[in-house]
């Protein structure tokens, strides 16, 4: 047997990984290419002496499963690459090679991926690698960062360009490391709920649940139908103000100044009903391994209830017109696209890999807790031309936000009026994480799938702790899309992904 | 299409909040805490504090560490309860600790305003340039919100920019990564003097959450003194805005 079957969220003891070899790994994945399985994350945890165990997990979304495999190597080992016939693998060779000095024999582009304060790479990011190059005699290069122009998280970009036209584009991160999966060692994990809110603070729901579940599939532990809903409620409320949010900033990158006003104010309303829901905008402090913090009344119900009849009716309204104005369809249309095979073939999660056509969504394949019990459903919205948009672009990327807003919205609704009938408490008490064991968790954030897996030692510590979020495979994707796109269009490219730089670079 | 537009604009009204001095947030925010002199707090609560902000005897609360995540509020007969009161910046590093029986009054007189002549300068137009070093984003989305047209900062002549060369002060989000601390130190020397340094958010302030890792470099504060501490994880937009309106003298 090369891999292990697994139920979501599933815990298994670690001597019970499968050991195949590393070719074994890619196979797995080569034959997802005809519909088998998707990498989700590759990792290694340390072991005695120089011992690596790596630790493949795949999703079949077909089939609503998880599989497990793993590889018994050593530091400074080295392997044959799988990057070059399988793009999705790149950054995870690279992550390996960083922290463990594994190196992908063969790997295209071998440099460091967020330079972490222990790694055995160049420390420093100044001491990196080199950059792309190129030569011509319209070429050059523009350098952005780590610093930008407006508020948000620093990286670096080299754009190769030629004239106006980008031919590449180079995402450098790491200047957020923090060495977050490192302190979640620290201490009982499930003590870790605010730390785990920091990972990425504007899906700070999503990594919470992750890792509530996580604590949940260490020890056993079934959380109240209640709970379920009011983390669910939070979770729909997290993506529904994002996307507004996002929506807004896409219309201010094309001047549509309307729209960036209006959707920003919605987002306000929303955020705020989470503030109403558990005492923060963004949601932190709702989730605790076990259930959830806070509870809500009727009355409370009521009031979040005609909030998001308000908002679900004011942003379609707001959308149906942005989305009709030959202006705004101008800048979003055939921008940054992204087609559906090269999607499959780098992994792209979340909004960002459905809007090229990718059928992604831990909500329905891997439904657990509220999605199981009450069922989540999509209405996909037809746009002006009757189809439903899947082309890749801007376009796309900023209609399926309309449409996950909507679709979000009234899954709030429903989930309010189950509240009434499922009156099972709040939170369920946690048993401690059980020794020697492997688990996994799988929540679907507002930018796509969002993984919290631990390795527990024999006393039931935290042995290895790992954490991937969506932004992990969208970024190359982001690369991609601006390829052969004027320079002026990468704000709404970046907009339309709007990825993670803390919850890449950990 | 014109007139869908129209009647969204219609239902959108009028939405900034008329006066972000004098503006409630709602209840069930965690702000400033207030401890009764009686009661004491678990050693298990204490080490569960995930900022190690919690101390005892008596029972005290560092807001430069705490991320209000109300872990110690909700632990059973605690003296602690946090209040939705948001007006939470300070001037000065240890007046952000907040001891049993430290009155909200009491806490926000110790801010203080900034000289005369910091008044006379920026009184009246204020730029800041943004660091995110490490920062996780809320702080950010947070600070940007400030400019939005809910809360409005600008109708105070108070904005953000994009370079610093342009800027009055600094605002630095996130607990300073070792990969961020010269980009800070660049973004703090191109900025022209005189220049105010403001921190926003609990690992700001202290390192926060993340202040035992050692991916952190924060020598950057032995150089450079903040003048406006904001506290809160993230803080409240209201929180930022009251912090600086406050220090130039035109709070409450």
């Amino acid at each position: 047997m090369n891999r292990l079957l697994l139920k979501d969220r599933a815990a298994i003891p670690f001597d019970d990984l499968p050991t195949v070899s590393y070719e074994a790994v890619g196979d797995i994945v080569a034959g997802s290419l005809f519909g088998g399985l998707r990498l989700v994350t590759l990792f290694g945890v340390p072991e005695e002496r120089d011992i690596v165990r790596l630790v493949a997990l795949f999703a079949d979304d077909a089939q609503g499963t998880l599989a497990v495999t793993g590889v018994r190597t050593s530091r400074g080992a080295t392997l044959p690459s799988l990057t070059p016939a399988l793009p999705a693998f790149h950054l995870f060779e690279r992550q390996l090679w960083e922290e463990f000095g594994i190196v992908p024999a063969g790997h295209p582009w071998l440099k460091p991926v967020r330079y972490p304060h222990d790694a055995h790479t160049p420390r420093r990011i100044e001491e990196g690698y080199p950059y792309f190059s190129m030569e011509g005699e319209e070429t050059h290069e523009v350098a952005v960062g780590p610093v930008h122009a407006g508020v948000i998280e620093p990286g670096h970009f080299r754009f190769l360009c030629d004239g106006e036209r980008v031919n590449h584009l180079e995402i450098q991160l790491g200047y957020q490391h923090r060495g977050v999966e490192k302190l979640f060692r620290n201490g009982p994990l499930a003590s870790k709920s605010t730390l785990a809110e920091s990972v990425s603070g504007d899906a700070a729901v999503a990594h919470a649940t992750a890792h509530a579940g996580l604590v949940e599939a260490l020890g056993d532990t079934v959380i109240p139908d209640r709970a379920g809903l009011l983390r669910a409620i939070g979770l729909e409320l997290e993506r529904a103000g994002i996307h507004l949010g996002d929506l807004s900033a896409l219309c201010n990158d094309i001047g549509y100044l309307p729209g960036t006003q209006m959707f920003a104010v919605m987002r306000t309303d929303i955020i705020n009903t989470s503030l109403a829901l558990c005492g923060c905008r963004f949601g932190r402090g709702l989730i605790t391994p076990g259930g959830v913090n806070y509870d809500i009344d009727d009355r409370k119900k009521d009031r979040i209830a005609r909030t998001v009849i308000r908002i679900r009716d004011n942003a379609g309204l707001l959308a149906a017109a942005v989305f009709d104005d030959q202006s705004v369809l101008a800048r979003f249309e055939k921008t940054g696209t992204v087609d559906t095979d090269t999607a499959r073939a780098i992994g792209l999660v979340g909004p960002a890999g459905r809007a090229s056509g990718l059928a992604c969504d831990i909500r329905l394949t891997h439904p657990t807790d509220a999605y199981a019990r009450h069922r989540f459903t999509k209405r996909p919205l037809r746009n002006g031309d009757g189809r439903v948009a899947v082309s890749g672009d801007v376009y796309a990327r900023a209609f399926i936000r309309h449409q996950e807003i909507q679709d979000s919205l009234r899954y709030v609704l429903e989930l309010l009026g189950h509240l009434a009938v499922a009156k099972d408490g709040i939170a369920a008490p946690v048993a401690p994480p059980r020794p020697g064991m492997i688990a996994f968790s799988l929540t679907e954030g507002w930018r796509g799938e969002t993984l919290h897996a631990a390795v527990t030692g024999g006393e039931g510590e935290t042995r290895r702790y790992h954490i991937k979020d969506a932004s992990f495979h969208n970024w190359f994707g982001l690369a991609l899309a601006v390829r052969d796109n004027g320079v002026s269009d990468f704000p709404l490219c970046n907009k339309s992904f709007n990825l993670s730089y803390c919850g890449f670079d950990l | 299409m014109v007139l869908r537009l129209l009647r969204a604009r219609w239902r959108h009204g009028w939405q900034a909040v008329p006066d972000p001095v004098t503006a409630q947030v709602d209840p069930m925010f965690r702000g400033f805490p207030e401890i009764a002199k009686e009661g004491t707090l678990s050693a298990g609560t204490i080490a569960a504090c995930p900022g190690a902000a919690l101390t005892t005897n008596p029972v005290s609360i560092d807001l430069g560490k705490c991320h209000l995540c109300g872990h110690c509020a909700r632990a059973e007969n605690s003296p602690v309860r946090l209040s939705s009161r948001h007006h939470l910046g300070q001037t000065r590093r240890d007046a952000l600790v907040v001891t049993a029986g430290t009155s909200f009054e009491e806490y926000h007189a110790r801010a203080e305003k900034g000289s005369d002549e910091i008044r006379r300068l920026f009184g009246r137009s204020l730029k800041l340039r943004s660091v995110s070093a490490a920062g996780c984003n809320a702080c950010e989305m947070e600070l940007n919100a400030t400019t939005n047209a809910n809360f409005d900062m600008l109708r105070y002549g108070i904005d953000i920019v994009a370079s610093p060369r342009h800027a009055d002060a600094v605002i630095v989000t996130g607990p300073v990564s070792v990969n961020m601390a010269d980009a800070l130190e660049d973004t703090w020397n191109a900025t022209p003097a005189p220049k105010l340094l403001i921190l926003m958010g609990a690992c700001a302030i202290s390192g926060g959450l993340f202040a035992a890792s050692p991916a952190l470099d924060r020598r950057f504060f032995n150089d450079h003194t903040p003048d406006i501490y904001i506290p809160g994880c993230p803080p409240h937009p209201l929180t930022v805005v009251n912090a600086i309106l406050n220090y130039l003298g035109r709070g409450i």
